[in-house]
């Protein structure tokens, strides 16, 4: 295969320059002259029936195009088929403040503010559960007729036995850990455009999502339309991070908006109204106990995690599953017990965020093992290394791993962090801490589970020599688009400027599951791999014709088709493609990728498949901090992270995912957090809701890991999140480091650490 | 209330008539047909609105379009030269200074009303500059770079 300095080789995006410029267009650009102009009537009660809802003078407002309630939607959606329990609009009964009630299209703004202002809602208010402890006490209203307790999901599992594993530490310990409720805050607040056209009966649907698949299905049952009527285009997406793998109720509603006034409907929500819809990370608390050998070695973990999902399932079950499948996979663990428990309460539905369901039980485990090792007398690292991986495989819970940077990770932050002389050596106030993560590439089983591949992606070759790659996979800033052009260029030898990739449009692109769990690269790098492997063997048969060769005597070199060794000038891409194209037209070809059955996890508990994926990546990283000491405000100077994403297909965009992902930690770290009083969001605006800036964002060292997996496209894993978990236990192992106070609690606020180390002065 | 709006957008001298209450982003987006300038919040938040006015970065969401009667107003499809992007634009696709793109344009306006008023600022004055500049997706980190290269790309 020849190499042009395209796998491997830094590369800005392939549509950077349309985002520089201005160019691009993102849903709320799209609205054509004429657009109706969406709004939604929210709960003002976090738990209340709904006894009427008189819509009748907001119809007859002059400028109204059609106002709709619960009745215009009997079908129950949700992203898991064993948890449709949302309707678009609330039906008898609103469970959580700001759940839309109605909606309605008018021919402006002023208007359809004004239109919104006429309904009236009549409620009975029910008791609003909260917190998780309010929502499971006895006798509490259940949220959801099919859950009893209020609980969503409660696994449990030991996979050995932890009463030996304990009874054979040298230390045991257990702290409990709290985290607050956090969201993803993309940038871009959720827009919808749908366009309903009479004629036909058809839907088209622009829409800011991750997963444009699932959102067409989900669409289209929800209207009761045929699948085949309903058009779903991804444009440029102003982030995602989570907060779009999963169809939104306002999608839902701006397709049943646009039918019902028989037009174009274009539904922004406002930054407030985002908040309100986050799907974000639940707030958590967790128990965490660890039995340690006096090598720091692991016997026994003990893990319960109480995680508060909000009024409706969403991915909740999923990401209680990750909570426990994902305690393994990145150390050997002879022994865990696991119970976890989602809890349905009158605050807005979590859902999937960058690192889902890991992120706060890694916080858990690496901060207590860290305290651990202080105790044992035991370097961080040092511990570490004493519970690697023993051997490749698979883990006790039945998950495939076939490449494990974690080691050469360790030894890469260690050296770049100048770690030996700064842990424990640093002066007052200033501290370092450690800690490692690591994530899947892709879920092996689709949470909709179909039969078919995971990824397809179909290449058409024309007259003009440029191959555009069709995929679904939805460009969301990641990358994705600029990879899968990578993969087939590498395979077919050509430059980024012969390529074009069009992403994410029904009508266009094949079915893809979207963006989520880290899947696109592996899954849909490995499609364009197999696609572009089919196009050229049909383009070297016709170089093999031409020259009078077998079709296994043809070397590509960049544009050059020739036989093998030979110095003769060969024949040019242009030629091949002008003979390739005589018989038949226009070339397509299609490759594919499923993951093998071995991959898809095993059935020692309930649920056991989530959690399992192709390979996973590793990261292992260490913080520096200054802690003042009249404040307690925390700086972090520099963070040095490693990353072992098995190949680094764009070094570039790998680098870039990472310190995304680590500054997201940094965030939820430090100062962000979703607070509600009586179920009143009180952080949904971005004054409140502190997202770091960039006078407190530090420097960020990537360090890339390769480890080469083999069922990876070019031996790649993901970059996008296995490295946002481990910021927040180092945060905390540097802040012991600084003060001799260990935080348990995210965020670690000012506040937080000011009264910590008050008290702890105090006596 | 609407009254002629008289000012130059992208150094282009239009006259609309404009309501009084209208924002200027609104006027940006749906007057003049300019999309490049994004709402990231209810206002004044998040920076992605970021415009120059008179080659200062300001926010179009919390300012009148009526209040820039005169000035001259320039947004990120401002900065290109036809095809050729500007040094500012060039060096946030070069050094990945864009992932999502949706702060892209209000982070580059503000980096270049930065530059024009100092053309080598040191590390903390691009930090300070860009403060209300919220990004989601490079945690700044080759936002930063990206500014030091077209400083260089910027030099004589």
């Amino acid at each position: 295969m020849s190499r042009i300095g395209r796998i491997g080789a830094p590369l800005p995006l392939v549509d950077g320059p349309e985002k520089v410029s201005g160019k691009a267009l993102f849903t709320a650009d799209m609205a054509p002259a004429g657009a109706l102009v969406g709004k939604i009537l929210r709960s003002s009660w976090s738990h209340a029936g709904l006894l009427g809802v008189d819509v009748e003078k907001a119809r007859a407002l002059p400028g109204v195009a059609a106002v709709i309630t619960g009745e215009a939607c009997d079908v129950p959606f949700g992203v898991l088929p064993i948890a449709e329990t949302e309707y678009p609009l609330a039906r008898d009964r609103v469970r959580y403040r700001g759940e839309p009630i109605a909606a309605l299209a008018a021919v402006d703004e002023k208007t359809a503010l004004a239109a919104l202002d006429l309904i009236k809602v009549r409620a009975e208010p029910l008791p609003g559960y909260h917190d998780v402890q309010a929502a499971l006490a006895e006798g509490a209203v259940q949220l959801h007729e099919k859950r009893p307790g209020n609980v969503e999901r409660e696994v449990t599992f030991e996979l050995g036995d932890t009463v030996a594993g304990f009874a054979d530490a040298n230390l045991v310990r257990e702290e409990t850990f709290h985290c607050a409720e956090i969201n993803h805050v993309h940038m871009e607040p959720n827009a919808s455009l749908a366009s309903w056209d009479e004629t036909d009966g058809r839907l088209t649907l622009h829409t800011c999502t991750q997963v444009p698949y699932y959102v067409h299905r989900t669409v289209a049952r929800c209207l009761g339309l045929d699948e085949g009527r309903v058009r779903v285009v991804k444009p440029h997406i102003g982030g995602g991070f989570g907060a779009r793998t999963e169809a939104l109720g306002f999608e839902v509603i701006a397709g049943l908006l646009a039918r019902a006034a028989g037009g174009t409907v274009s539904l922004v929500l406002s930054r407030e109204e985002t908040f309100l819809c986050h799907r974000g990370r639940p707030e958590t608390e967790t128990r965490m106990k660890i039995g340690l050998k006096k090598d720091g070695s692991i016997t026994a973990v003990e893990c319960e995690t109480i995680q508060r999902g909000g009024a409706y399932s969403g991915y909740g079950i999923v990401t209680i599953l990750y909570a426990g499948s994902l305690l393994y996979g990145l150390y050997e663990l002879p022994t865990v017990k696991y119970h976890g428990v989602r809890v349905l309460t009158n605050t807005p539905p979590c859902g999937a965020m960058r690192g889902h369901g890991t992120v706060n039980v890694r916080f858990a485990f690496e901060n207590l093992l860290d305290a651990m090792a202080d105790e044992l007398g035991l370097d961080p690292f040092a511990v570490r290394r004493a519970n690697l991986l023993r051997k490749l495989g698979f883990t006790v819970n039945d998950l495939m791993v076939n490449s494990y940077g974690v080691p050469e990770c360790l030894d890469k932050v260690e050296r770049a962090s100048g770690w030996a002389d700064k842990h424990g050596k640093l002066p007052p106030g200033r501290g370092i801490g450690m800690a490692c993560s690591h994530y899947v590439s892709g879920a092996a089983k689709p949470v909709h589970w179909t039969g078919e591949p995971h990824a397809t992606v179909v290449l058409k070759l024309d007259w003009d020599g440029v191959v555009t790659v069709l995929t679904g996979a939805a460009e969301i800033g990641q990358g994705s688009s600029t990879m899968v052009a990578q993969c087939v260029g590498e395979v077919l030898g050509l430059g980024i400027e012969r390529l074009r990739v069009i992403a994410g449009d029904s009508a266009v692109t094949p079915k893809d599951n979207g963006s989520y769990s880290s899947r696109v690269t592996f899954m849909v790098g490995n499609a364009a791999i197999q696609a572009a492997e089919s196009l050229k063997t049909v383009l070297v048969k016709v170089a093999a014709d031409k020259l009078e060769a077998a079709p296994d005597e043809i070397e590509v070199l960049g544009e050059v088709y020739r036989v093998a060794g030979s110095q003769d000038k060969g024949l040019e891409y242009s030629e091949i493609v002008t003979a390739a194209l005589a018989e038949n037209g226009t070339l397509t070809v299609s490759g594919h990728f499923s993951t093998p059955k071995e991959a898809q996890g095993g059935h020692a508990y309930r649920g056991a498949a989530v959690g399992s994926t192709m390979a996973f990546s590793y990261a292992a990283q260490a913080v520096e901090v200054l802690v003042d000491p009249v404040t307690a405000q925390v700086t972090v100077e520099k963070v040095w992270v490693a990353h072992d994403c098995g190949k680094a297909l764009n070094p570039l965009a790998v680098e870039g995912q990472v310190q995304g992902s680590v500054w997201m930690g940094l965030g939820q770290a430090l100062c962000e957090e979703n607070r509600y009083h009586d179920g009143l969001p009180v952080h949904a605006n971005l004054i409140d809701y502190r997202v770091p800036t960039f006078v407190d964002s530090p420097d960020i060292a990537v360090e890339i890991v390769e480890s080469n997996d083999p069922n990876g496209p070019f031996g790649a894993k993901e970059a996008g999140e296995g490295s946002l978990s481990g910021f927040l236990p180092a945060l905390a192992g540097a802040i012991a480091d600084a003060t001799g106070y260990r935080p348990l609690d995210c965020p670690m606020t000012p506040d937080m650490l000011f009264k910590a180390l008050a008290k702890r002065k105090a006596g | 209330m609407k009254s002629i709006l008289s000012l130059t957008v992208n150094g282009v001298a239009r006259d609309d008539a404009a309501a009084d209450n209208l924002l200027l982003v609104d006027y940006l987006r749906e007057v003049v047909g300019l999309t490049g300038t994004k709402m990231g919040c209810d206002g004044g938040e998040c920076g992605a609105c970021t415009v120059l006015i008179d080659g200062q970065p300001r926010l179009s969401c919390i300012t009148l379009a009526q209040a820039c009667t005169g000035s001259e107003v320039e947004t990120v499809e401002g900065l290109a030269d036809g095809s050729r992007l500007s040094p500012l634009q060039s060096a946030f696709n070069e050094a990945l200074g864009a992932q999502c793109g949706y702060c892209t344009p209000g982070m580059i306006m503000a980096a270049e009303g930065l530059l024009r008023r100092n053309a080598e600022p040191a590390d903390s004055e691009i930090r300070l500059a860009l403060a209300g500049n919220i990004c989601r997706c490079t945690g700044y980190v080759k936002i930063l770079k990206a500014v030091h290269l077209a400083v260089d790309e910027r030099k004589p």
